[in-house]
């Protein structure tokens, strides 16, 4: 039992650890931001798990084509726009079943990424570190969250950005009213659907630049089962978050942890079962959703679509 | 599901549209034909012909020895799982985890196959059981997390998927549980034991193409879907719930109960169809890290395609399978074969366009209906 502590404690007093929980974590928290963005509107955005692929190839093309990683992660976010725009038209503007359509699209996503990866040959790149003087040697965290790749730093403003359009805009407010209370809003005005489009957008945007970042940003090569299921665990953040900001930022984190866990132990030399900690952030992520999901926080709306004169 | 066939009146007489039909027929063409030219712009842009790798497709699919025999023995899990969809979707839940419930079902069956003894037939019928249960409680656990913490099973599942994926790890790489013992194994890949040859599914032989039994199970499973479904009261139930469950529950249908039921009964086509695929003898009767292949996500897409009805299930099960193992034969053709998988996800997402219009037009003519009898 003492060996287990001890093993806990080197492994969560090591700034590699904590590192790699960043990286992995914030990845998860660019999804995750959309997603929230997306959920406030009233739409379980499965599509994120598609846009997060889309955005990693889509990056990691661009960036083998040109070799900056600026227009690798813009190539990723306009890659993560058009999968979430096929969603959004497909189930707010012709009003198809959005996990159905969801569903669809990650399954035309994963396709087109298998068969461009072997068409095209095998991708990768990598962005420079950047690390920021000063707010660095902050102990045990400096390292982890101001000594990364740049595009980390993306998130830092996205953040902010996000709290903004959501609670001091009116586009924002229009978001919200469209997910708790859709009629309500339509009759004030509120293009109900267009929001959610648009709201869907948003996070297509933000899942195209966490993919690319994924590949640029972290593992510098792409694979076809390089998301493995994450865009699902973003959307679990969301849950995990209680349909708050903070939250959601903290459960991107968590589920980061557990990844980074994973990858920690062996590294460190310690001997635990390969399987387990392979299912360790799927079966984290099942238990905290067990435990912590708050139905009565929910965007009222969530997950209803809207056809004028129907309820 | 709002665009599910018989929830909207479709052709309703007196407000307008005659041209219905014709404009449906067109709007079909156009979608799917679209589909077929973004799928054919793939191949060209790879640099081929792609009349030669409809040849192939063909070729792989049914013409070539043996071939169409392979198609149906795919198309039999597909197809299970598909019916196992279109249960759980029609009562309004969406479980998209089939390929780890299928792996779970794999996983008993061949627990059931190399580790007890016992006489074949009983040992066949007795793992093809269990692997439904296996793979139905696998399902369970997301109802319980929907029924018991409102967690929705679209996200649970998938996760589950993975988890899946571990376990059958796990359980190939231990020796007291399912890892190959045998010394003199052919090759170094860590596998479960073989099934042995009495626990097999018998085989037919038809005109030089080998066909497994199950796929007539599997057909057996879709007649009783469509006539549980629609002809008896525990489906009508099931269909209530899914097309309007406040309405369902004040009728008198447990929510839970009834949902939790379509959920176990979606997981157990899975099982099913994973415990049949081993028993087939797919991946030489032995439980691999691959084994499940897509299978389940074929299976998802083909209940989407068939829009839910399980009869049409059974067609739109062998065409998938049909692109599958065609698409063995397309490596001659130079198109790598994951294009098959591009076309089928394009398919399903051009049939998902006309009804979905379909129901705007309706929409629209009865509110102008509305506008028009209403007193201002």
């Amino acid at each position: 039992m003492n060996d287990i502590l001890g093993a806990l404690g080197d492994i969560f007093t090591s700034p590699a650890m904590y590192g790699s929980a960043v990286r992995l974590g914030v990845f998860l928290a660019f999804a995750a931001l959309g997603e929230l963005v997306a959920e406030k509107a009233g739409t379980i955005n499965i599509s994120v798990e598609g846009s997060l692929l889309a955005g990693a190839l889509g990056g990691t093309m661009a960036y083998d084509l040109s070799g900056s990683p600026v227009l690798g992660l813009a190539a990723g976010a306009v890659a993560g726009a058009t999968v979430a725009m096929v969603a959004a038209n497909m189930s707010h503007r012709l009003t198809a079943d959005q996990f159905v359509v969801g569903i669809t699209v990650n399954v035309l996503v994963l396709g087109l990424a298998g068969f461009l990866d072997a068409t095209v040959g095998p991708l990768g790149g990598r962005a420079g570190v950047v690390t920021i003087p000063l707010l660095s040697r902050i102990p045990v965290i400096g390292q982890a969250l101001f000594s990364q790749t740049w595009p980390t730093y993306l998130l830092y403003g996205l953040i902010p950005l996000t709290w903004w359009l959501l609670y001091r805009t009116r586009w924002g407010l229009e978001v919200r009213s469209a997910g708790e209370n859709p009629q309500a809003a339509d009759v004030s005005g509120v293009d109900v659907n267009g929001r959610r489009r648009q709201a869907i957008y948003y996070g297509g945007v933000l899942s195209g630049l966490g993919g690319a970042f994924l590949i640029l940003g972290q593992v510098g090569s792409f694979d076809v089962g390089v998301v493995g299921g994450r865009g699902f665990i973003a959307i679990a953040a969301v849950y995990f978050g209680g349909w708050t900001l903070r939250g959601t930022l903290i459960g991107a984190l968590l589920f980061g942890m557990a990844d980074a866990f994973r990858l920690a132990v062996p590294v460190l030399g310690y001997q635990v079962n390969a399987q387990l900690l392979a299912a360790l952030p799927y079966l984290l992520t099942l238990v905290v959703m067990y435990f912590i999901t708050k139905r009565f926080v929910q965007p009222a709306a969530l997950a209803r679509p809207f056809v004028r004169g129907l309820r | 599901m709002s665009t599910d066939p018989g929830a909207p009146p479709t052709d309703d007489p007196g407000l307008g549209g005659q041209d219905g039909g014709l404009y449906m027929l067109l709007l079909y063409v156009v979608s799917v034909g679209f589909a077929l030219v973004i799928s054919a712009g793939l191949v060209a842009v790879s640099g081929n012909a792609w009349g030669s790798v409809a040849g192939a497709l063909a070729e792989g699919a049914f013409l070539a020895p043996g071939r169409w025999g392979e198609t149906l023995a795919v198309a039999t899990p597909i197809l299970l799982v598909s019916l196992g969809m279109v249960v759980g979707v029609r009562a309004g839940f969406f479980n998209i985890g089939q390929e780890g419930q299928l792996l779970m079902g794999a996983l008993a069956m061949a627990l059931i196959g190399t580790r007890v003894a016992g006489t074949g037939p009983l040992l066949l019928v007795g793992g093809l059981a269990l692997g439904a249960v296996a793979g139905g409680l696998y399902a369970g656990v997301a109802a319980l997390m929907r029924f018991r913490r409102g967690v929705p099973e679209v996200i649970s599942t998938l996760l589950l998927v993975f988890v899946a994926f571990q376990i059958v790890g796990f359980a190939i790489t231990t020796d007291w549980f399912l890892r190959d013992l045998d010394p003199n194994r052919p090759s170094q890949a860590v596998t479960s034991a073989a099934l042995p040859g009495s626990v097999r599914l018998p085989v037919l032989t038809v005109w030089g193409n080998e066909v497994t039994i199950g796929f007539f199970l599997a057909l057996l499973g879709a007649g009783l879907a469509a006539f549980v479904l629609t002809r008896t009261v525990f489906g009508f139930k099931l269909r209530m719930l899914g097309s309007n469950p406040r309405v369902a529950q004040q009728a008198g249908v447990s929510f839970g109960r009834a949902g939790a039921t379509a959920l176990f009964i979606s997981g157990a086509a899975a099982g099913l169809a994973g415990a049949l695929m081993l028993a087939a003898g797919a991946s030489s009767a032995r439980l691999t890290a691959g084994f499940s292949n897509e299978i389940g996500w074929q299976g998802l897409l083909v209940a989407l395609l068939a829009r839910n009805r399980p009869l049409l299930c059974i067609p739109v099960a062998i065409l998938f399978a049909a692109l599958r193992t065609g698409s063995g034969f397309l490596a001659a053709t130079g198109v790598d074969r994951t294009v098959v998988d591009v076309v089928q996800a394009l398919l399903v997402l051009a049939l998902l366009v006309p009804p979905a219009v379909e129901f705007m037009r309706d929409r629209r003519r009865v509110s102008i209906a509305a506008q028009v009898t209403e007193p201002v």
